[in-house]
């Protein structure tokens, strides 16, 4: 009689408690039994304690909620969210990255923080695939709750888990396709990946474009991973397809007064040094004068000092100097009378990046000029983007670095354009260094479902229920994909198990024709990397909720009035 | 009793005016002390063994911490309880002298306090409880020391060690990678262990971590990373035979500590000031080029000036490096650290084999490796995981198997785990009991019941019918008269230790059934608590 009663009692429960996650109220705001906190009062006043059942209930609902919240924006029609923030001026921003949107939210759910934590490392560490990993533990982790109602134990799942996991990757490795060799058709591979990544996002209308812009920029780099000599510059105004590639370098810096605008054959000193007053730095210098005339003495003195400081630069032969810090009118008149060109304030990021590309050290003393190394650059220009002055390097020494100039109607949509492109380009330099790649559209799902279904009915005991409830966990995302772009999922996905029966099939979703298609043909790639972090991080974040039976919430620290 | 349980198990009050009351004195304190100290054992207790569940914890600021590490949950479990704090400090202690068994010795606690809260009601005075108790712990440990089985091992048979490391990890989420932890584990405190004089200081063994890749790529590294760069991005990113200069004074102009004034009223003193600033950067510079050293790793900052004329000089430098890592630098390089610029000689210089810069993923995250070092004694863990709070569990995981494998250098006996160990120590007190004349046999028979308590808490979270596992095994110990006989709770199909090569050192057993019996004493001898009425 118990049992029965708690069923329901246990389904409302969960109604209650999904509204709970969503409004940030934590379960523990509801009245219990105080008496409980009376005599077995271990924990200090506001913390609370969830056990077993209601634990794994708790962290389960956390997690699904994410995943709903994040699952619309999966796949080439995935919707976009508004994030509105709390701060000052309630700033906007749009977007269908899962990654940021879940960066966003303030969430109080023990559970739901895990699948946040693992997307920001998906992020972090191939750059795509940040809706996937937290739809993918978010499915898996509604397998589990199934079978955890089935009276399965929870270790059970999780090795159950952990088989289908090594299966899965292993399908993947079967099936992978490595053109390390073929430089022409490891382009074309990069191509498709770039246009595949670009599909979902904003910039899907104009992805041939971008896709090229972005292996242009990756194919430049030549292998390195490092991301910081393609810069992004962007500019409100004109159209997304008025974005371009740039192969030098723009420094959003305006040309000092009087200064030549044009240079040709620039030898660039790239310094970081003080060029308002040189203070003396000794400790506990001061100056004590006692008559006017001194004072200007030593403003005398210290005009000279700069003078020098000048000197002793243009004694470098350049004709371009630029520096992280400020300069004062006086240097900079001093420049502009030698003909040099000086940019001031250009900051950390823009002059270590000029320092790399033009191939000049950061200098800040002067004393030996024959040893500085200078940058170069055929030509420095300064030229205009809609109405703003930037200062172009061309012809720059080092041929890794360039320039991709984002236009767009709106800061929205600039800031959600520079995203798509940090997720392509993030993925793209991650295949340049692991050069497998697999099919996209839901066609890794669908193998790596396949052999984990396989593994199911070879497996013995409670474990194949949990391999078996893996495998729909990941057919779970071409149906997302499929239900999002407004197609009839459960057909669909039907079709397309059937025809991954086939030997050697290719088959996937194709979203814009809205049926089943040749996923080779229509050039829709992924990375293999990309897909292998999905799914490992992924398992492992469902495998540490579901081995959690009971969450402590400490009493959260008390706001000091500061008033 | 004034308790009744609810459908969750969970104990609530009926009698509303306890409310009031901030007093209590007698045999209600006893009970109301070891309602609490079990109430901090049963949230344990379902973390004990391979198959235990984790705890999911959230911080005051709302961090989440996920573990199954007892002295990791207690500590941070924010708890008011008095009694409640003493079993905190319980598995703290086992875990500042052991390093692993923190939930045992807790779970252990709690059955102690279980059975004396029975015996209790039956009218012995706690006095003769606790001293029962401390006889049988006596029996016990001396049990242990009779069952325990000398263990060989030497540099290059590890595979003994290994294999106990094993057992400490199989209780934690990495036990996916188990072998390859404990491997890594073993490797790292035998680089650091002094196998003469039996000690290993595992100071020199850095646990560094980086959220991240998989849990496989987690690797050893004979020598130091620190989390820095280069102080100037176009210095070189890898040395070679670097002579390292360890200093721990800032590449700036001095700042005396003495009050002091220079005052400027002449041109030509601001200029003589200037040239001696220039001169003191240049000097500085000069003074770390002509000792040879080809790396300067500094604790403090440097100046912009000082820095180029670093790379100027062509001399890479690391900045900022904190005190603890300086030391293991100081250490793994044989080098000195210098105080002073005066003080550097060639032969303060610490030398390694390689340095290198290492980026991860797609953010800017460098890192700095110090490799093939003179002295390779100090080594470091380094962990990758799918995220932070696997990641951090991991690093404590890491740090019980280093924990168990330096006891095993120091004290190389060992017994079965699985609960074998405990059953056979209440075998041995359950047979002794008899010969005592007094109220204490009941007592020492209770430790017997008592520590039934781990082999059946094991039994209960690997799903198997815990009585009846028990007893099995139990008759299985006396009929074939062997020690070795546990819970198999992987279900590889014997129960047998031996044959499933899990052990678990004396010491830390010893210190468990030690550290266990000393708080419940201390528990049971509180007659009267006095606690201030904040309602």
């Amino acid at each position: 009689a118990q049992q029965s009663k708690a069923k329901p009692q246990g389904q409302k429960t969960l109604a209650l408690l999904l509204f709970c996650v969503l409004s940030g109220i934590r379960i523990s705001d509801f009245p219990k039994h105080r008496a409980y906190d009376q005599i077995e009062k271990i924990l200090k006043d506001d913390a609370s304690e969830e056990k077993g059942e209601r634990a794994r209930m708790a962290s389960f609902v956390g997690a699904i909620a994410i995943t709903d919240l994040v699952k619309t924006t999966l796949g080439p029609k995935g919707m976009d969210k508004i994030l509105q923030s709390t701060g000052r001026g309630h700033e906007v921003t749009v977007t269908n990255d899962g990654a940021t949107i879940l960066k966003s939210l303030h969430i109080d759910n023990p559970a739901a923080k895990v699948l946040i934590d693992i997307s920001k490392v998906q992020d972090d560490e191939v750059g795509d695939g940040t809706t996937s990993v937290v739809v993918l533990a978010g499915e898996l982790l509604r397998e589990a709750e199934k079978l955890v109602a089935a009276k399965i134990h929870p270790m059970t799942i999780i090795s159950g888990y952990r088989m289908a996991a090594e299966c899965a990757r292993n399908a993947l490795l079967q099936r992978v396709v490595d053109n390390k060799e073929n430089a022409e058709k490891f382009k074309s591979d990069l191509m498709k990946i770039a246009m595949t990544t670009l599909s979902s996002k904003i910039l899907s209308q104009d992805k041939e474009h971008f896709a090229q812009l972005a292996v242009d920029a990756v194919m430049r780099l030549k292998g390195s991973t490092n991301l910081e000599a393609i810069q992004i510059i962007k500019k409100p105004g004109g159209s997304l397809k008025d974005s371009f590639l740039d192969e030098g370098f723009i420094l959003d810096k305006k040309i000092g007064l009087g200064q030549p605008k044009r240079i040709e054959n620039a030898k660039i000193l790239v310094a970081n040094t003080a060029m308002d007053t040189d203070k003396v730095k000794i400790y506990g210098a001061r100056v004590r004068v006692d008559s006017m005339s001194k004072v200007a003495e030593i403003e005398g003195a210290e005009k000279e000092k700069m003078r020098e400081k000048v000197k002793k630069i243009l004694g470098h032969g350049i004709n371009c100097f630029v520096n992280r810090q400020l300069i004062y009118n006086f240097p900079e008149e001093l420049f502009a009378d030698a003909g040099i060109l000086a940019i001031e304030h250009a900051d950390f990021d823009g002059i270590e990046r000029l320092a790399l590309v033009t191939g000049g050290e950061i200098a800040s003393t002067f004393d030996n000029p024959e040893s500085v190394k200078l940058g170069h650059c055929k030509l420095i220009e300064e030229i205009m983007i809609g109405e703003d002055k930037l200062i172009h390097f061309s012809g720059v020494e080092m041929g890794q670095a360039c320039t991709i100039v984002l236009r767009g109607a709106s800061h929205h949509v600039l800031d959600e354009a520079e995203r798509s492109l940090h997720d392509a380009l993030c993925v793209l330099s991650q295949t340049v260094n692991d050069t497998r790649v697999l099919l996209g559209g839901g066609w890794p799902e669908m193998v790596m479902a396949k052999e984990v279904d396989e593994l199911a009915r070879k497996t013995p005991g409670k474990k194949s229920h949990a391999i078996e409830a893996f495998s729909r966990a990941l057919v779970a995302i071409p149906t997302i994909i499929a239900d999002n772009a407004g197609l009839d999922s459960a057909d669909l996905v039907a079709k397309l198990r059937a025809e991954h029966h086939k030997e050697g099939c290719n088959a996937g979703i194709d979203v814009i024709s809205g049926s089943v298609g040749d996923m080779a043909e229509l050039g829709i790639s992924e990375a293999f990397k990309v897909k292998q972090a999905v799914l490992l991080s992924a398992t492992e974040a469902a495998e540490m909720i579901l081995r959690v039976d009971e969450i402590i919430t400490c009493a959260p620290r008390k706001r000091e009035d500061r008033m | 009793m004034a308790l009744a349980f609810d459908e969750y198990g969970r104990p609530f009050i009926i009698l509303k005016e306890q409310e009031q009351k901030t007093r209590l004195s007698g045999l209600e304190a006893q009970k109301g002390n070891i309602s609490a100290g079990r109430a901090v054992s049963r949230i344990l207790r379902t973390s004990l063994g391979p198959k235990g569940m984790d705890k999911m914890l959230q911080s005051p600021d709302g961090d989440v911490t996920i573990t199954n590490d007892g002295a990791t949950i207690l500590e941070q479990m924010d708890v008011d309880n008095q009694i409640a704090k003493l079993m905190v400090e319980l598995s703290r202690s086992q875990d500042y002298e052991i390093g692993d068994g923190t939930t045992g010795v807790v779970v252990m606690a709690g059955a102690l306090l279980e059975q004396a809260e029975r015996l209790l009601e039956r009218g012995i005075h706690p006095i003769r409880i606790a001293e029962g108790y401390e006889m049988a712990s006596r029996i016990a440990v001396e049990h242990l020391e009779r069952i325990a089985q000398k263990f060989d091992f030497g540099p290059t048979n590890i595979e003994p060690l290994v294999q106990t490391c094993m057992t400490t990890l199989s209780s934690k989420i990495v036990n996916r990678c188990k072998r390859a932890l404990a491997e890594i584990s073993v490797k790292a405190v035998l680089s650091v262990a002094d196998l003469e004089r039996k000690d290993v200081n595992l100071d020199l063994i850095k646990v560094e971590g980086k959220v991240g890749g998989k849990l496989e790529d987690t690797e050893l590294i004979y020598g130091i990373t620190v989390d820095k760069d280069m102080s100037h991005p176009q210095m070189p990113k890898q040395i070679e035979d670097a002579k390292i200069a360890i200093l721990t004074c800032p590449f700036e102009p001095p700042k005396p500590k003495t009050k002091h004034k220079v005052d400027i009223d002449t041109v030509e003193k601001f200029q003589t000031l200037r040239q001696q600033e220039q001169k003191y950067f240049d000097d500085m510079v000069q003074k770390c080029k002509d000792v040879g050293a080809t790396l300067v790793i500094c604790q403090w900052g440097f100046d912009d000036e000082a820095n180029h004329l670093l790379m100027h000089q062509n001399l890479p430098a690391v900045r900022w490096v904190g005190g603890v890592e300086l030391e293991l630098i100081a250490i793994a390089t044989g080098g000195r650290i210098v105080p002073r610029f005066q003080e550097l000689t060639p032969e303060k210089l610490g030398r390694v084999g390689l340095v290198r810069e290492k980026s991860f993923g797609t953010t800017k995250d460098k890192m700095l490796y110090i490799e093939h070092c003179a002295n390779s004694r100090a080594v470091t863990i380094f962990i990758r995981g799918g995220n932070k709070m696997m990641m951090e569990e991991t690093k404590r995981s890491i740090h019980d198997a280093l924990c168990v494998a330096r006891n095993l250098i120091r004290n190389n006996f060992i017994v079965y785990g699985g609960g074998a160990a405990e059953i056979s120590c209440s075998i041995a007190v359950e047979a002794a009991a008899d010969k005592y004349p007094g109220v204490e046999q009941y007592a020492i028979r209770a430790f017997a019941d008592a520590l039934d308590a781990v082999p059946v808490a094991l039994a209960e979270n690997s799903g198997l019918q815990p009585i009846e596992t028990l007893s099995a095994v139990k008759s299985q110990q006396i009929k074939e008269n062997n020690p070795h006989f546990g819970i198999d709770c992987n279900d590889v199909g014997t129960n047998d230790m031996c044959e499933q090569n899990v052990f678990e050192t004396l010491i830390g057993k010893q210190q468990q059934i030690l550290l266990a019996t000393q708080v419940v004493k201390m528990i049971l001898k509180i007659d009267d608590v006095i606690s201030p009425s904040d309602y």
